[in-house]
């Protein structure tokens, strides 16, 4: 009977992973409402669950996917996974005021440029401090602060080692996990709270993933203005990382 | 039609990654620059066109209206899908200088919001 179980189940994981997510969030906004009166969102809470699963199922499968490695999650990996991502995140943009857009336009682009070159030196100097001395290992680890992408990607283009490589992508990911979590907790001390402030936090933070997850957390309204941003921040690093940024760091060390 | 909006909305999307890889490969980078930011542009433009002739029923509606509820379960998705095993085991420099970027990041916020106010973009 458990064979035929994990048979359905993994011939339709796509529509399993709506079930598992569906009780996910009953679950969170269960503990929401009970345990916090509603103070923490229960997105907040159901995606600090996600990002718990995706520990499990990362250490129970050894893979990198979290929770998705496990055959019997594997469609949460499909609905979780870029397609869909971003599919949902241009329909959050039906309905944004156009208005808004353009007050913030201006500094939203702005806010991209400052976010990839902050999180590059802040990274590039997190990397001085642990005893890396190599240009092009200190702009790998620093582009890795700005995305899990653009670390790779500045690497691959440099030349850094593997070791390097895997630890920008770490650096990454550890910005975006800390993003979802961390967000509704400082939206009220920063301002977040109307799209103008979300285009510029969307354009600072830059993590897709991040920012997705955790504007949804604070208030889904501002997730179109934020994401809005926060999609050009990867190509812009990936742009300036490897060359404008690695050159001033080759200049200083 | 419902799937009129859903065919809106894949289009927009398409049409806005197409672009985004052609800036993408126009700028000299391997990466994609943008392109859910242009379709969200794009959305936002043919949906608020003066046309009568395109004007969206609330059925069409209902069709971009459903991806964008699905969202957050998406996003709850998405993080139980992330390498949080990685991240926790890159060692100290990874969380260190990932912990380091995401304070700075939050610290500028207020600051530039404040400063784009006070400037000519009001």
């Amino acid at each position: 009977m458990t064979d035929v179980l994990s048979r359905v189940l993994a011939e339709h994981s796509l529509i399993a992973a709506f079930t598992v997510v569906g009780a996910l969030t009953a679950v969170s906004y269960w503990i929401s409402g009970r345990f916090t009166g509603g103070r923490l969102h229960g997105s907040a809470i159901a995606i600090a669950l996600g990002l718990l699963l995706a520990y499990v199922g990362g250490l129970a499968s050894g893979g990198s996917a979290g929770l998705a490695d496990v055959p019997l999650f594997a469609g949460v990996g499909i609905l979780g996974g870029a397609m869909f991502r971003d599919f949902a995140i241009v329909a959050t943009a039906f309905g944004a005021e156009i208005e808004a857009l353009k007050k913030a336009g201006l500094m939203g682009a702005v806010s991209v440029v400052v976010g990839v070159v902050l999180s590059f030196v802040v990274g590039a100097v997190v990397a001085l401090a642990f005893g890396y001395t190599d240009p092009v290992s200190v702009s790998t680890i620093g582009a890795g602060a700005a995305t899990y992408i653009v670390g790779p990607v500045t690497g691959t283009a440099l030349g850094a080692g593997s070791d390097v490589v895997a630890l920008s992508i770490a650096a990454g990911l550890t910005k975006a996990v800390l993003v979802m979590v961390g967000t509704p907790f400082v939206a009220g001390r920063i301002g977040l709270d109307n799209p103008y402030t979300a285009m510029i936090y969307g354009g600072l933070m830059g993590t897709t993933s991040g920012v997705a997850g955790g504007l949804a957390a604070t208030d889904p309204r501002l997730v179109p203005y934020g994401a809005m941003t926060a999609t050009f921040y990867t190509g812009v690093g990936c742009l300036l990382a490897p060359s404008v940024l690695y050159l001033f760091v080759r200049a200083l060390l | 039609m419902v799937i009129y909006g859903v065919a809106l909305l894949s289009f927009c999307m398409l049409a806005g990654v197409f672009a985004g890889d052609l800036l993408g490969e126009l700028i000299g980078v391997q990466a994609n620059v943008g392109g859910v930011g242009i379709a969200m542009l794009l959305l936002i433009v043919l949906s608020n066109l003066p046309s009568h002739r395109f004007r969206l029923g609330p059925i069409t509606e209902s069709g971009i209206h459903f991806w964008s509820a699905m969202y957050i379960p998406i996003v709850v998705a998405m993080a139980a899908r992330q390498n949080v095993v990685a991240a926790v085991s890159g060692g100290w420099v990874a969380i260190v200088a990932g912990a380091a970027a995401v304070a700075a990041g939050l610290a500028l916020v207020p600051l530039l919001a404040r400063a784009g106010k006070g400037g000519p973009a009001r």
